[in-house]
């Protein structure tokens, strides 16, 4: 019995690799149709020379090649080339990005434990929850900066406010999930546990939590892209040269001049972004076993 | 339609699902009649689901033929020829019940006057009168099935195919429904086919019950029932009830339920 | 609704008001017993004379704003829905975006404005315009064309036996299943135009946009009217949730979340 289950583990791992290598195989195709209809278009509509949505030229839609090269050129006279610059700042903007994460993280999770055991805290602090969210980060971000930082270790000053703003960003999808997630235990086993007299703590961790863990890894994968937003967003007031964001700014001056470096800087951005949201799934897959992307 | 012609004709019908490759129907033999009540009964896994689908056109066999009101399966779904009622309503949130007994109504191009006089009627026949504007889930799981009971005869087809319609309710709203299924089949004079799980229901309801092994899915056998036409809450205690039911469990246990290979072997050898 | 009910409903915001007027409260004092400074953090009382001593340039700023946002949100959503419910048509094809479109979500969509201004010119409201309905279209698309793959199997095989074509089946089933996941989606939509329209405007825009006097009041550190535009931004983007959600209301009044089950 059990060489038959070994057997099935096998194949099912087998499989499970196959599909991955098809999955990557099927990327790289779509990929490569999508650089196919850029370029399309853009020798559509450079020939035919129409103007609506907007002029095509090599400045607003620079080759891909163009900007692929870029990546191997210095943008300035004696400095390393594009890329290397480039994967130094989206690192340091990783790092704002995933202190916001784990901030945001936890702050959101701690919140939805709060909120979930009193029906009182919900109606009165979850409308909030959510107006925070239509509060434009990068009008107060100025002010978390000014007034964050001072209160920072020297180490962590400057990028440290722009994490606070990424767990601004971060903690909303996660409370959210997180209270739906802890209130989606099945009323059964809640009353399972009175009979055992069980103490709230006790509830907590056997069972709601592991009953919220769809929902909660649901909202990570928001977080995930919610902090990178949040950090490139926070550097643009902080005046930070070292991150993407103000490379973006940087190279948004140059843009007429040099468009293919601001194509690059989004790129980086981008993949930055699903970089991370990847991450997440991959880790899901470990910790749940099976990949619950149905709920929420 | 002449009385003589069957209604429902399934011939050698075998249905083999190729995941797992179970095989779900072999060789099913059955003919039904006008104005018959059949019951389908067995263990889980004997294919009776699979039957009714088979009949409804809404799964293929893999071999041998369905033909109902003398036409193929499939042109006797197109022609509407016969209503199906699940175990859970399926009804739709977002119409009102009246709207829901509507959808075949509306599918078949009736225009709103002859909708609504149908509606009305159906309502009366379930005994739903005046919840016409209510929402499927302002209704109790029973007064859903009624919905879907009025549903599936409002445009009136010869063919009831019903796949354990009352299993998800308690049993006395269930005894209460079955009571009134047969009143509304003694109404309306349709074939009904009935899937269901349990003994009690089969013999109470039918004219014959059909019983079926899984494994793969048979037909053990055929079991008529001779109790009278009309039925009533008196009849549960006559004694030739108990013993159609005893008829019935001995047949499911023999060739049904609990049964080890070696079991089935014996028993098959042993027929021979 | 009855008496009783509406009461109810009301009640059920009493919470909600009581935690806005403490927090007022508290603001108001903190500000007050530990000095904080208030060029940063202004109290409440000022934000509020401020909003409406500044409403000549706020308000105008506001609605200019706006309408970009809602203009994005519209076309965003609208070419979302399209897209769903084409892609929906070819389930193969759904089952091979889905993944696609769940990972472009990942994508900070917020950088690319300087160069949507860079294509439709940083003073048009057409290049915030852009950048919201961008922000719309992606969590419109992924969950309409979700909404459109959750009809149950049993209700499809209802409408088999009733012998109905594809296009009866999408009428009835597909379409009413679809909309409170499309109601979902717009709610979170409404909510990304105006931050994006705000946000987007950041990287340059007309003069009399909100995110551009926003910026420029932070810059000269005037952070009470940065506050008092703060606070028009935030109740124009709650103003268009609140609209999603009455005509979700009205249109959805069978879905589980307008029910309250």
């Amino acid at each position: 019995m059990s060489a038959v289950a070994i057997g099935v583990r096998e194949r099912r791992r087998r499989d499970g690799v196959r599909r991955g290598a098809r999955r990557v195989v099927a990327v790289a195709l779509f990929l490569l149709a999508l650089v196919g209809l850029y370029e399309l278009y853009r020798w559509v509509w450079s020939s035919a020379g129409f103007t609506w949505p907007f002029a095509v030229d090599s400045t607003s839609m620079p080759h891909v090649w163009t900007i692929l090269k870029a990546f191997g050129q210095p943008a300035q006279v004696n400095q390393p080339p594009l890329g290397t610059i480039l994967f130094h700042k989206a690192l340091f903007t990783a790092k704002e990005a995933i202190v916001g994460f784990g901030l945001g993280a936890i702050i959101g999770f701690f919140l939805g434990v709060v909120l979930v055991h009193s029906r009182l805290l919900q109606r009165g602090v979850l409308p909030y929850i959510v107006a925070s969210q239509t509060i434009p980060i990068l009008a107060i971000a100025p002010m978390v900066v000014i007034w964050v930082n001072p209160k920072l270790p020297a180490s962590f000053q400057g990028w440290g406010s722009v994490a606070v703003i990424a767990a601004f960003l971060t903690f909303f999808p996660v409370t959210i999930n997180t209270l739906r997630g802890l209130q989606s235990a099945d009323p059964r086993a809640l009353e399972l546990m009175r009979t055992y007299a069980a103490s709230r703590w006790t509830v907590l961790w056997k069972l709601r939590v592991p009953a919220s863990m769809p929902y909660v890894f649901s909202a990570l994968k928001l977080a995930a892209t919610a902090c990178v937003v949040g950090a490139i967003i926070g550097e643009l007031p902080s005046g930070l040269q070292s991150g993407l964001g103000g490379a973006i700014l940087n190279f948004n001056q140059y843009y007429s001049i040099e468009p293919q470096e601001l194509w690059a800087t989004n790129i980086v951005a981008a993949l930055l972004g699903i970089v991370f949201f990847v991450t997440v799934v991959l880790v899901e897959k470990v910790v749940v076993r099976r990949a619950p992307e149905n709920v929420g | 339609m002449s009385a003589l012609e069957p209604v429902v004709k399934i011939e050698k019908v075998t249905k083999v699902f190729p995941r797992g490759n179970v095989t779900a129907l072999q060789d099913i033999d059955l003919t039904i009649d006008h104005g018959e009540f059949i019951s389908l009964i067995g263990p889980s896994g004997c294919g009776k689901s699979t039957l009714l689908r088979v009949v409804g056109d809404l799964t293929e066999p893999t071999e041998g033929s369905v033909t109902v009101n003398g036409k193929p399966a499939r042109r006797a779904r197109l022609d509407h020829d016969y209503g199906i009622v699940f175990q859970d309503a399926v009804l739709f949130d977002w119409r009102t019940v009246s709207k829901n007994i509507a959808v075949p109504l509306e599918l078949l191009g009736w225009d709103r006057e002859r909708r609504r006089n149908r509606v009305d009627e159906m309502l009366e026949l379930v005994e739903l009168v005046g919840f016409g504007d209510h929402h499927p889930w302002q209704l109790s799981g029973g007064m859903q099935q009624r919905v879907s009971i009025a549903r599936a005869l409002a445009f009136e087809p010869a063919l009831l195919l019903m796949d354990e319609p009352f299993g998800a309710l308690d049993e006395m709203t269930r005894e209460r429904l079955n009571l009134e299924l047969l009143s509304i089949w003694h109404q309306l004079g349709s074939t009904v086919i009935f899937v269901t799980h349990s003994i009690s229901e089969a013999v109470f309801l039918s004219t014959r019950v059909v019983v079926m092994s899984p494994r793969p899915g048979r037909i053990a056998g055929v079991v008529e029932i001779d109790l009278p036409a009309q039925r009533g809450v008196e009849t549960r205690e006559d004694p030739r009830y108990f013993e159609l039911v005893t008829h019935v469990r001995e047949l499911l246990r023999k060739r049904g339920e609990h049964l080890l290979p070696e079991e089935e072997q014996q028993l098959l050898e042993a027929a021979e | 609704m009855s008496a009783r009910a509406a009461g109810g409903r009301v009640a059920e915001w009493i919470p909600a008001i009581g935690v806005f007027v403490l927090a007022i409260a508290l603001w108001q004092g903190a500000i007050s017993a530990f000095h904080i400074q208030q060029f940063l953090l202004p109290r409440p009382t000022d934000i509020a004379s401020t909003f409406w001593t500044g409403r000549h340039q706020l308000w105008p700023a506001g609605w200019y704003t706006f309408k970009e946002a809602l203009g994005g949100f519209v076309i965003g959503s609208a070419l979302g829905i399209v897209c769903a419910t084409i892609v929906a048509r070819f389930t193969a094809l759904g089952t091979a975006l889905m993944p696609v479109a769940i990972a472009a979500s990942a994508i900070p969509i917020i950088a690319f404005a300087p160069i949507f201004d860079a294509w439709l010119n940083p003073l048009s409201p057409t290049s915030k315009m852009a950048i919201a309905g961008v922000l719309c279209f992606l969590p419109v698309l992924v969950n309409t064309l979700r909404g459109l793959q959750s009809a149950s199997p049993r209700q499809i095989e209802l409408m088999r036996s009733y012998a109905a074509g594809e296009v009866e089946i999408w009428r009835r089933v597909r379409v009413p299943t679809a909309l409170p996941y499309v109601f979902t989606a717009l709610k979170v939509a409404s909510v990304l135009a105006m931050i994006g329209a705000v946000v987007g405007e950041y990287f340059g825009g007309a003069f009399n946009a909100l995110g551009v006097l926003i910026r420029s009041d932070a810059q000269i550190l005037d952070f009470r009217t940065a506050w008092a535009g703060i606070l028009v931004a935030s109740l124009l983007g709650l103003s268009l949730y609140g609209g999603v959600v009455l005509l979700e209301r009205v249109v959805v009044r069978w879905s589980p979340e307008v029910r309250g089950s």
